[in-house]
Formats: structure tokens, sequence, C-alpha cells
């Protein structure tokens, strides 16, 4: 996911690159602001650490391989601006340094792979952990789903950005269904090894975990037994459900398409939408219904991002604020 | 003339509740270079790391020159009580060796012209200058050592306390650093398991088993006590002729 | 997605370039990559120019040609997507090589490959000319926050460290017989990575230890050196300056 340079077009570039500013502006203000003094040293090691796992392949099937993004596990792990600030660095330093990722590219390959798995996978986390039992398993599987969530918000938004600053005529339904297609099985094992290595540490030093506060303590060592079969199959589950439901939009029966519009009302709004005139219009697919529902899907994915972001972010403050104990 | 090290009756228990430090009591004067010895978990590296406040004890009290050590003096206690660490690794933070030197004169409050000539002391002293550029994890196990030592010179220190310091060295490097420590003129604490380098550097040590001082005394004559030291878990590696 | 070691990324040399100041080493790699990548797709001239531009420098810096092809391999992954694209692509069809592909995708593919080729170069001769400690140096003096360059300098320093654990937890397994081909089979990959945290955690703790111990108190002290004379950034600024002029050249569409 480490985008070269002109993938996408100068103004989502120039966009994307004022929105991760800002936020990551946000964040390291947040950094130097916690309690703990010794975050210089224990970011740098962590960006260290998230680096040299994202180099670690881990297995998926028959010998093929992938490898982790790391964001939701850091936020978890460090907290969420901690965690956005070191997948930054981490980010920042592949494209200057090892010419991973253009460094016209920083703006939108920060925020996919920095800024929203982290703030975005936190806030899944907090989420999960309120629907789960609070005990360690409950923990640990709380991180499994926010990782796997994380992988898809950004699958969402590249897919979003490439709606806005495409340059090769992919339509945005072809290239959402495939993003977001592809990382819900992806995401299955950036979940599971994000929620393995979450019970690795926690059973050893679960007073690091930023995410594992008001966790009952005498629960943290019994919280490697969790097969990973478990979650394998409940990923795989929900994973194939939620691709039926997309790949309904990004199929071309207009049966199907133009029964859901109807449904969802989405047909009435596309004449009010500000993009029919933008870069969309050059790269349409047949119809409008296929228009107005590909802006409807990218409306719900953005404000799905959004929320999951700003949620993580308004965490963050929140426990900036609550960390007048140290550890 | 006050001792330049004074520790009173100190005792320290970890977090978890475990007795580290039993009332160890310990006088050394200016120039003195003096060996803590005894077996894994007898405390002698959390000594240390009293030494220069990074734990705080939870009786008795710490003298170095005759300042008493507490929140106030921690600054200058820090100055004077120059600590080398086990592993180099965690000493060498900064990009370039350069930098790691000058570190701690920067702390200081040492800038430009003052700082340089401050870090080319530190590194001629410990004989490496040509090394000044170069990125610590490039370094050897040996060079990394010398630029730790020196990252604790260039503080200018009364006292430089070190842990383990001859640990994965090879011989060669091993007695380059004992012939190092014998020409720096400084008071000298050195905790280690080096039985021969604390007999070749140290004319006086000190015994520590769980947490207590048991034996102290000229070296020599500590070493050439075999049961005694075979007790608290010692051998020399070649009997000591009288 | 990384590469190997960074001391394996620079080339010693005392070449002009080599000498230069790293923050104008650094704005001016910026400012290439942004021309380049400002420059419309259908200028082919201006490519010519930025590619010559760059191997005007890989000369002066004797940085050889095999060196930058087997660093340009990073960009491989898109590169194999810029070929799929024109095939993928909707549009006008055209004929190539006997093969249908959409003209419109064949001149997207084009737009990613030269871009992402040109914009990897320019990194690649940034590094090869320019230690890792001097590129933070550079970008502290072009004013992107102090704290973070600090964290990436952390990185750095101890990136190599722990990836040599990574490698022994790696070989301690696979002595004890541990080849996993399947996700149900990571369970001890993701102990190791688990476990890895803590271990780096701990070592974040001795190192902020040490620190203490040379007085840090809580900020990082100014070992900057003095900026970077007039004439520097004279020269370094010629080279992007050019690819900038043939970047807005084109884009007027003057040539």
């Amino acid at each position: 996911m480490h985008a070269p340079d002109g993938f996408l077009n100068a103004g989502t570039a120039v966009a994307t690159g004022a929105i991760s500013l800002g936020t990551m502006g946000m964040a390291l203000r947040q950094v130097k602001q916690t309690v703990k003094e010794n975050q210089v040293p224990l970011a740098g090691i962590a960006a260290a650490f998230i680096f040299a796992a994202q180099m670690l392949n881990f297995p998926v099937a028959a010998g093929t391989t992938g490898h982790l993004l790391g964001g939701a596990l850091a936020a978890i792990l460090i907290g969420p601006s901690m965690g956005a600030v070191v997948v930054t660095v981490v980010v920042v330093i592949q494209s200057l340094v090892f010419a991973d990722g253009g460094m016209t590219a920083l703006g939108y390959n920060i925020l996919n792979m920095a800024i929203i798995p982290a703030f975005g996978g936190y806030a899944l986390f907090l989420a999960s952990r309120k629907l789960l039992p609070a005990t360690a398993g409950g923990v640990i599987a709380a991180a499994g789903l926010a990782a796997w969530g994380s992988v898809l918000l950004s699958a969402m938004a590249f897919s979003i950005e490439w709606l806005f600053g495409a340059t090769a005529p992919v339509s945005f339904a072809e290239v959402f269904g495939a993003m977001v297609g592809i990382h819900l099985l992806i995401g299955i094992g950036e979940g599971v090894i994000s929620a393995l290595a979450l019970g690795t540490v926690l059973a050893s030093r679960p007073d690091l975990v930023v995410g594992a506060k008001g966790m009952p303590r005498t629960e943290s060592s019994r919280g490697r037994r969790i097969p990973v079969r478990t979650f394998l199959i409940g990923g795989a589950l929900t994973a194939l459900l939620l691709a039926g439901v997309v790949s309904q939009f990004a199929a071309d029966d207009p049966d199907g398409l133009e029964a859901v519009a109807n449904e969802t009302g989405v047909i009435e709004s596309a004449g009010d939408h500000p993009l029919d005139n933008g870069v969309f219009a050059d790269y349409a697919t047949a119809g409008i219904r296929d228009e107005s529902l590909s802006l409807a899907i990218a409306g719900v994915a953005g404000t799905l991002i959004v929320l999951a972001v700003g949620t993580g972010v308004l965490a963050a403050v929140r426990l900036r604020r609550d960390s007048t104990t140290t550890v | 003339m006050p001792p330049a090290l004074e520790v009173n009756r100190l005792s320290y228990s970890y977090p978890d509740g475990k007795r580290a430090l039993n009332e160890v009591t310990l006088s050394v004067d200016a120039g003195e270079r003096v060996a803590i010895l005894g077996p894994n978990g007898a405390g002698k590296t959390t000594l240390a790391m009293h030494l220069n406040g990074l734990f705080r004890a939870d009786t008795g009290s710490i003298e170095i020159g005759g300042l008493h050590l507490d929140e106030k003096t921690l600054p200058e206690i820090r100055r004077q009580v120059g600590l080398v660490f086990q592993d180099a690794n965690d000493q060498l933070f900064m990009p370039t060796v350069r930098d790691d030197v000058g570190f701690g004169p920067a702390n200081l409050g040492l800038a430009g012209h003052d700082l340089d000539q401050r870090v080319s002391e530190a590194l001629g002293a410990v004989g490496v200058s040509s090394l000044a550029g170069r990125a610590p994890h490039h370094l050897s196990g040996g060079e990394k050592r010398k630029v730790a030592i020196a990252t604790v010179l260039a503080m200018e220190p009364e006292i430089l306390v070190l842990d383990e310091p001859s640990a994965g060295l090879d011989p060669a490097n091993r007695r380059e650093l004992i012939g190092l420590l014998q020409g720096i003129d400084i008071t000298q604490i050195v905790v280690t398991h080096d039985l021969p380098l604390a007999l070749d550097l140290c004319p006086r040590a000190v015994i520590m088993d769980a947490g207590r001082v048991v034996a102290a005394g000229a070296t020599g004559d500590l070493l050439a006590d075999s049961r005694m030291l075979a007790g608290h878990r010692l051998e020399m590696p070649y009997p000591l002729a009288d | 997605m990384g590469a190997g070691h960074a001391h394996a990324l620079y080339i010693h040399g005392h070449s002009r370039v080599h000498l230069l100041a790293p923050e104008v080493k650094v704005a001016a790699a910026f400012s290439m990559v942004v021309a380049v990548a400002i420059t419309p797709r259908d200028a082919l001239w201006a490519f010519l120019v930025y590619g010559a531009l760059l191997a005007a420098i890989a000369v002066m810096a004797s940085v050889p040609a095999g060196f930058l092809v087997v660093r340009l391999t990073a960009v491989l992954p898109f590169i194999a997507f810029a070929f799929l694209i024109p095939f993928v692509a909707s549009g006008d069809r055209v004929e190539v090589l006997g093969l249908s592909v959409s003209e419109e995708g064949l001149w997207s593919a084009w737009n990613i490959l030269a871009k992402a080729v040109l914009g990897a170069t320019t990194s690649i001769l940034l590094v090869a000319t320019t230690e890792v400690p001097q590129i933070l140096r550079g970008m502290g003096k072009l004013k992107v926050p102090s704290v973070f360059v600090s964290i990436a300098g952390f990185m750095v320093r101890y990136l190599e460290l722990i990836a040599d654990e990574v490698g022994r937890m790696r070989n301690a397994m696979r002595a004890r017989g541990y080849e996993p081909r399947w996700l149900w089979q990571a369970g001890p990959y993701a102990s190791a990575a688990g476990t890895l945290f803590v271990r780096s955690y701990e070592r974040s703790e001795r190192v902020h230890a040490a620190m203490l111990s040379r007085g840090y108190d809580g900020t990082m002290p100014d070992l900057s050196s003095e900026p970077a004379r007039g004439a520097d950034w004279a020269i370094a600024a010629a080279v992007p300056a050019l690819a900038l002029a043939a970047a807005v050249v084109a884009i007027a569409g003057w040539l």
C-alpha cells in the first residue's frame, strides 16, 4: 500500500497532505504532553519494532505470505496518538530512505497507513471492547476485530481517494469492490496476528498496554488460550457476509442495484451531489444509477472513516487528560 | 576531605516486593578503585543504579563527595557519578558517536566550540577519535564499550561506576579496557564477574550476596580464599599463589 | 515492505554532491519530486529532461547504474500494477502487439511508471549521497518538528538491533522445525512479535535510564551544526529549478 509518486493527482496529494499534516501536528502535541517523559525513546524504539514487524512475513495460505500494517496494534499497545506518530515516522522514513512510497504520495500514504488505522482502529477497539466481555479474552478479541476493521477502513479510504484523484480510467466501483473485497480477506491475517501478539504482551507485561486499562489483572495470564481457529472461522464468516453485501454494489446487475437504490432512497439525492461535475464524470461507467450508487457508497464509507478517526482522536485527547498516573 | 562515595545502610525492595538490597554500607575514598563482586542476583547492578539516583532507596542514604542524594541534588549527582551500563547499546542511542558523546555535555549547557572541545577530549581519552562520525550500530563490541565510556567521561564526572565492563569482550579488547581504566585518574567502582579483572584493576573489593555486603578487604586476600568464594558461587579461573 | 540495511544504501564518496549540506539536498530532492509529479503525462520531453538531470547527478556522485537498478526494484509492485491498467481500464481500445488495450489506460500506465521511477530514483540518489543521520539533521533544519526527528533518529538507531532480534527468533523457530505455510499455524509468529514488543519496550526503559544518567530532562539537547552556506543552496537549487521550469512549461503547454 505504499503508493508511488503521481499515483493520484496533485489535488488529492495536496488535500490529503493537509489533512495528514494537521492530524500529525495534533498527535505530536499529544505525545509531547503526556505525563510519562520517556516518550521519545519509547516512540523511536516502538517505530523500529513496527518497521521490523512489517518485515516479518506471516504465512497466509499454501506458502504465500502477508505482512502486518501494524497501525491498530500500535494504537492499542502505546495509545492512538503515539501509534499514529510512530507509524507515520515509519512511513516517512520508508519513503525518504528506502524509496518505498513516493515523497509526494506521503499525504495519502500517511493518512491510509498511519492515521486511519491508528485512530480508526483504536475507536473500533473501544467499540468492540464495549460489546465483548471485560476479560483478557475479550480484549484480545476486540483487538483482532479492530485490526481487521482498520485494514478495511484503510482500503475504503484509498478507494475514496481514487474517486477524487484517479489517474487511470478504472471506476470507483471497481476499485472499491476490489480493494475492500481483497482486504476483507487480507485483514483477517492482520486481525489474527495483532490479536495473538497482544495476547503475548498481556501475558507478560499487561502494564505496558495502554488499551488494557480496566482489564481485571488476574485474567491477564490466561490470555493466550484463545485458539487461532476461532479467530479464523469467525473472521472468515464475517468476511464472507460482508463480501456478499459489497459485491452487490459492484455487480452489474441493474435489478439488484435498482432495488437497493430505491430502498435506500439513494437515487433522489444523486443530483444534489457536488461531485457530479468532478473528475468522476470522466470515468463514469454505464448509467446514472451506477454513478449515484457509487457516490452513495463513497459517502457511507467516508462517513464511517471520519466517524472512526474522529472517535479515535477524541479518545486520544481523553487519554491524555486522564493519564495523571504514571506506570 | 569527605569520601568520594558514602553508602549508608541502603535498603531497597522492588515494586513486586522482592528485597534487593539489605542495609548495604560502603565507603570509597577519592581516587580509589573498588570492585563489587558477587553471584547473579546479588544486587550489584541494583546498587550501581542507586549511585546516580536511577533507583531511589527505601531507607538509608547516599552521599557523593559529601553531597546528600535527594530530589534537588539529582542533576549535580548525575554529573558527578558516571554510570557505564552493562549493555553498551542502551547507552549509545544517538545517530553518530559524536552526537552520543556530546549528549551529556549538551545537557549540562555546553554548546558550540566548548561542546566540540569536550567531545574531542573525551574521544581522545578513550582512543576512539577516529570513530567520531560513525553510527553506533556499525561499531564492534569493543568499540561500543569504549565509546560508551567516552560518553560518560565527557560529563567530567568525579566517580566512574562500571557495570560488567569486560562482558562480551575478546581478550585483546579486554586487555585494552583494563589498560584504559588503569590510565584514567578517577575514582572507580567496578561491578564485575571477571575476578582477574578485579584483581588487575582494583586494590580493594567488596563481595555482595543476597543484597548484603558479606566480605570486604584487599582484593588479593579475598580472591585467595577459595572456600569463601565458593560459598558465594564464585571461583578464580586459576588458583592464586600467596 | 521495508528494504535492508541502511548502510547498503549509502555510497561513500567525496563528490560535490556528497559534500553539500544535507538540508539543501533534502529540499532539492523534494522539489524535484514535486516537479515530476505535477508534469502532465503527455509532455514526454519533460520526462526526458528529468531523466537527464538525475543521470547527471548520478554521474557527478559516482553512483553506478547497476546500483540504481537494484534499488529501483523496491518500486516493483506498483510497476506490475501499472502494467495491468491498460487491460482493465475502460475507454477506446487500441491495438498493441496484437493485444487490445485501452488507450487511456496506456497513458495512465506510462504516467504512473514514469513518475514512480523518477521519484524513487530521486530518493535513491539522495540516500546514496547523504548518510541517514545527516538526512535527519537536514529535516530538522528544514523545520520538521524536533520530536519527530528525534523519534526517527531512535528508530534508525535501533532498527538493525531489532531486525537482528527478529532474525534470531526466526532461526530459533526454524531450528525447532517450525516452517508454517498456513495462517492457523501463525501462532508462534504472533507470539514472537509480542515478545519482541516487550523486549523493545524494556530496552527503551533502559535507554531512558541511560539518558537520565547523562542529564536528560525531557527535551533533547540542541546538537545542531552551522547552517548551510548560501553557495550550497545555490548549487543544490540548480537541478530542481530546471526541473520546475520544465514542469511549468509543460503545464502551460508551450512546448
